[in-house]
């Protein structure tokens, strides 16, 4: 099978922006990137780099106005979503590709039960009947580890704790058997014991289902480490690096992502001190020129400050968009 | 010394909230014996108290000078009414705080006094309160957005001192220490990040020149990248001003760089206190050695492995029999449900909450 084949989702120069006091922000600046049936690809990045608008423009949620999805291509299946209408979107949302949202207590529905939230999505798009859909929901409770379904299934979102909750969503979000599962801070709001649980349970779903993708996005690279198989990082709406999980980690290339690393205070190891990324994440209206983490880098040459560096593929399936790894910044 | 204090020293002395100790002994700022915060559940038609939230439920611990002491545990532990118990902002239902302080009673020289912070009335507690200082969680709630930074940073000093020309000075000279232009004295809060105004929360803390700074969750608001700068001024500051801090947090990696004793609660108890290095390496409670294991290691090559802890924190409003973790507990026998095992000291320094310790 050749690589066009696996591909489940392919974006391609996606642009969204957002007016702001008409002055246009670009979070979401030029991406480019595909995942692959059976993947689990993770995007991380600190706020405002624009990750969670990745994950919306995808599913055409961005708020118009004030934002807009001004350029670019999102394939699924080969179809382009940025041309479908807007029932034909309605099919895919919940359907074919499904989210799950960081705080499960704002994005569940208080005045609905567990199962009749659970038993929408199967009505809508799998046609089922009540009784069916019940069934379906109580099954969807036991996958997702919920203990006495059939008693939990009629209970409302206060009566769950935070962990349950999120696993209510994750079931939601699985009942119609998305091909992607986009989760946003899936675990940032759980404790660490929780967040344990919720990870595991989002592996194990991930292994069953060959043919589908999940893409996680967090600021947690350890979270990115113990899950995902390829890596995205974000930095004021563009890609800095893309590679597998574990050449990332264990060869990390753009400075940020070195930062990164060094800045984590480590279980394992001991640090004396941690090595800090100077400065703050610029706002969103005035990310700088050029590079946008010159002004933040130690590596910083003079062609950083007034060109973007290109996204270049420096070693196999490893991208990084830096001025060190390209012709011009060697040779400086 | 001066005479006002002596005169307020003697009065706690004979109302027996201030206890003298020979100087020489004790190493200790703060002691803290069985201590307990109950919040009263109202219900009913009279709203009666029909039952208590036990959320500190008898913790003794005691830290010394210029030490981090960190308090980890999961949501609903405790661990932040530990810390706002400390500072009064909560009172306390029961048990002692004892702060340790230099003075000279009478005639005796090379004496120290403990006050039992527990007991003191506002009145009296006053001037405490500049030394024990506090840093919140959440940089954007925590300052006030009608005050400048100045005012911010400025209000400790004017409270405990009066308003006086030469606390603006002070003030500039502290937002230098904490990394930030002496400029901004006159902005307002909503024109920084959530990094710098950390920053000026902390310049807050130690205006009045605190001996002890209780840190609650202060980067846990932070981005990863924000999060190391402040973690780094922090213990700057610490070899700067020879403070002590309380550093309360869920993250454990965290905690683990910074503090030197950890204490690790769970339903309002300590489970296992000791040497942070010695808690990391080999835990000897089963509930410390679960909840190091649920946290990511950031190695790719380990993925995420069976977790042993199945279920949640129950709440503190019905606590299990017995030991308070026995329900999640993997090596739970029948004395857990029936006996609340002892806090006592296993080895020099490392105190354990556990029937079974060093067995799982």
């Amino acid at each position: 099978m050749g690589k066009k084949q696996k591909e489940l989702l392919k974006v391609e120069n996606l642009k969204t922006h957002f007016m702001i006091e008409e002055q246009k922000a670009k979070a979401v600046d030029g991406l480019d990137f595909s995942v692959l049936k059976g993947e689990f690809f993770g995007i991380v990045g600190e706020s405002g780099c624009g990750k969670s608008v990745t994950a919306l423009s995808v599913l055409r949620l961005i708020p118009d106005p004030p934002g807009k999805i001004s350029n670019g291509k999102v394939f699924f299946r080969d179809r382009n979503l940025l041309e479908l209408d807007w029932e034909e979107m309605r099919k895919i949302r919940g359907n074919e590709i499904s989210m799950i949202f960081q705080e499960p207590m704002t994005s569940l529905n208080p005045v609905f039960t567990i199962g009749v939230q659970i038993m929408e999505p199967l009505m809508i798009h799998r046609n089922m009947g009540k009784k069916e859909a019940r069934e379906t929901a109580i099954k969807m409770l036991q996958r997702v580890g919920i203990s006495s379904p059939e008693r939990r299934v009629d209970d409302y979102p206060h009566q769950f704790s935070g962990g349950m909750r999120q696993r209510a969503m994750i079931a939601i979000a699985l009942s119609c058997d998305p091909g992607l599962l986009i989760a946003d801070e899936p675990t940032t709001a759980l404790d660490v014991t929780i967040q344990a649980q919720i990870l595991e349970l989002m592996t194990e779903i991930k292994n069953k289902r060959k043919e589908s993708a999940i893409i996680l996005i967090t600021h947690d690279l350890a979270v990115i480490a113990e899950t995902c198989d390829r890596v995205m990082v974000m930095y004021c709406g563009k890609i800095q690096e893309v590679a597998s999980t574990i050449n990332l980690f264990e060869n990390p290339l753009h400075p940020y992502t070195k930062g990164l690393m060094e800045s984590i205070p480590s279980l394992t190891k001991k640090k004396k001190r941690l090595i800090t990324i100077p400065g703050n994440v610029p706002g969103i209206l005035n990310f700088p020129p050029g590079c946008p983490f010159h002004p933040r880098c130690s590596y910083r040459m003079p062609v950083c400050e007034k060109v973007v560096p290109e996204l270049l593929e420096v070693e196999k399936d490893h991208l990084v968009r830096c001025h060190l790894y390209n012709g011009e910044g060697k040779n400086q | 010394m001066t005479e006002f204090k002596k005169k307020g020293l003697n009065l706690l002395e004979e109302k027996e909230k201030l206890i003298r100790v020979n100087g020489k002994e004790k190493k200790d700022l703060l002691e803290i014996k069985d201590l307990r915060t109950y919040f009263p559940v109202l219900g009913g038609v009279f709203r009666k108290v029909i039952g208590y939230v036990k959320a500190v439920d008898g913790v003794s611990f005691s830290i010394n000078k210029g030490e981090v002491f960190g308090l980890v545990g999961e949501t609903g532990c405790g661990k932040s009414t530990i810390g706002k118990t400390l500072v009064r902002i909560l009172d306390p239902t029961s048990g002692d705080i004892f702060y340790y302080d230099e003075a000279e009673l009478k005639n005796a020289k090379e004496q120290r006094v403990k006050i039992d912070l527990a007991k003191l009335n506002r009145k009296e507690l006053m001037p405490y309160r500049s030394k024990v200082q506090m840093i919140f969680q959440d940089p954007y709630s925590s300052l006030n957005p009608r005050f400048t930074v100045g005012d911010i940073v400025e209000e400790p000093l004017t409270v405990q001192r009066g308003k006086r020309k030469e606390n603006k000075e002070v003030v500039k000279d502290l937002l230098k220490k904490v990394g930030m232009s002496e400029e901004y004295i006159y902005r307002y809060p909503h024109e920084f990040s959530g990094g710098q105004r950390q920053r000026i929360g902390i310049a807050r803390a130690l205006s009045t020149n605190p001996e002890l700074i209780i840190a609650d969750e202060p980067v846990s608001a932070l981005d990863v990248s924000v999060q190391a700068q402040v973690i780094n001024l922090m213990q700057d500051l610490q070899d700067e001003f020879k403070v002590t801090y309380i550093f309360i947090s869920h993250d454990l990696s965290v905690v683990k760089h910074i503090a030197h004793r950890i204490a690790v609660m769970y339903l309002g108890f300590i489970m296992e206190m000791g040497p942070a290095e010695q808690i990391y390496k080999n835990p000897q409670n089963p509930y410390t050695k679960v909840l190091l294991s649920a946290v990511p290691k950031g190695n790719p090559r380990k993925k995420v492995k069976k977790h042993p802890l199945r279920g949640e924190v129950p709440s503190s409003l019905n606590k299990p029999s017995g030991c308070a973790f026995n329900p999640r507990c993997p090596i739970a026998k029948d004395i857990c449900k029936r006996e609340d095992p002892v806090f006592e000291e296993k080895e020099k320094g490392v105190f354990v909450k556990c029937h079974f310790s060093g067995e799982y």
